[in-house]
C-alpha cells in the first residue's frame, strides 16, 4: 500500500469538516499511546515553538482534558472531553478557550497497515462554516508568535 | 482575505447548484441564460444563486456588451487553497514531531501500559 508520509487534507465543501490522513512508522498501540499518554502527547501537540502544559488529563471514555500552549508570556488554552476512547478510535471534543462558544467534534482512527505502519485518519466537525474558518484563523494568530521560518513565510503573504 | 470572506466562500459552495455552476464556469465564461439551461428553475432563482457567488467573490460579471458574461474568479480559490495548505502544513509539522516521539518510544512490549490510568493534574510536557 502506498504510504501517505505527508499529511493529506480535505476540507469538505458540503459540511464544515476537515479530514486529514497520515501514515506513521509505528504500531496502532504506539500511536494510541502517543495520543493518550499526557507526557508523550505534550511532546508533539504543539504549536511549534510553544511549550505545552497539560493541566488536566483523563484519557478514558467520559474523561476530559485541558492543556495550555505558551511562549513569551502568551498562553492559549484548549479543553475538551474524551467521549469514547478505545484502541482503534478516539472521539473527543475540542474547544479553543479564546473562542469558548466554538466546539469541534474530533474522531481519530488508528488503522493497522500491517507492515509496521499505522494510518491515522482524523475528522474534525465544526458547528458551522464560520466556526471552521474562525478556527483556521485562530491558528494563524497563534502562529504570529512562533517565529518559525515557515510561519514567517506565511506572514510575509500578509494574510494575518 | 479575512475569515469572514472565507466563510462566505464556504457557505456559497455548500449548495450543490452553486457548486455545479462553479464547475461549469471553470470551463470558461458563459452567459446567464446559458448557465441557467440545465437547471429546472426560474431565471430569477439562477440570478439569486449568482448573487451569492458574486458576494463571495467567486464569480464576477464584468461590464461589457449585452448579454454580459459570467466569469469565475479563480483568485479566490487560490486564496482558499492557501488557507487550507497553511492548516495542512501546521498539521504536518505536528505529525513530524509525532514521528520523532514514536521513533523514541521504547519497545512495543511496553505498549498499552498505563494509558488507562487517570494521570490527574499538573503534568508538564
Amino acid at each position: 500500500m502506498t504510504k501517505i508520509t505527508e499529511t493529506a487534507i480535505e476540507a469538505d465543501p458540503k459540511l464544515p469538516v476537515i479530514r486529514m490522513t497520515r501514515d506513521f512508522a509505528a504500531t496502532p498501540g504506539q500511536l494510541f499511546r502517543a495520543h493518550t499518554d499526557p507526557v508523550l502527547f505534550a511532546q508533539w501537540v504543539g504549536p511549534s515553538g510553544m511549550d505545552t502544559r497539560i493541566d488536566h488529563w483523563d484519557a478514558r471514555t467520559g474523561g476530559s482534558w485541558r492543556y495550555t500552549a505558551g511562549s513569551g508570556g502568551q498562553e492559549f488554552a484548549f479543553r475538551g472531553c474524551f467521549h469514547d476512547v478505545r484502541p482503534d478510535r478516539i472521539v473527543q471534543t475540542f474547544t479553543f478557550e479564546g473562542d469558548p462558544d466554538g466546539v469541534a467534534l474530533e474522531t481519530l482512527w488508528f488503522e493497522d497497515l500491517g507492515d509496521g505502519y499505522t494510518r491515522l485518519r482524523t475528522q474534525s466537525l465544526v458547528d458551522s462554516f464560520e466556526g471552521r474558518d474562525a478556527w483556521l484563523a485562530s491558528g494563524m494568530e497563534s502562529g504570529v508568535n512562533e517565529g518559525y521560518a515557515k510561519l514567517d513565510r506565511m506572514l510575509a503573504d500578509g494574510a494575518v | 482575505m479575512t475569515a469572514d470572506t472565507l466563510s462566505r466562500v464556504f457557505s456559497a459552495l455548500a449548495d450543490p447548484t452553486r457548486r455545479d455552476m462553479v464547475a461549469r464556469l471553470a470551463d470558461g465564461d458563459t452567459t446567464v441564460s446559458r448557465l441557467a439551461e440545465p437547471y429546472r428553475m426560474t431565471l430569477q432563482a439562477v440570478y439569486k444563486h449568482l448573487r451569492v457567488l458574486e458576494d463571495a467573490g467567486l464569480v464576477s460579471r464584468p461590464p461589457g456588451p449585452q448579454p454580459r458574461s459570467v466569469r469565475l474568479e479563480t483568485e479566490v480559490f487560490d486564496l482558499m487553497d492557501t488557507w487550507i495548505e497553511r492548516y495542512r502544513r501546521r498539521a504536518e509539522q505536528r505529525y513530524r514531531r509525532l514521528d520523532a516521539v514514536l521513533a523514541a518510544m521504547s519497545e512495543p512490549d511496553r505498549e498499552g501500559a498505563e494509558h488507562d490510568k487517570d494521570h490527574g493534574d499538573g503534568h508538564r510536557g
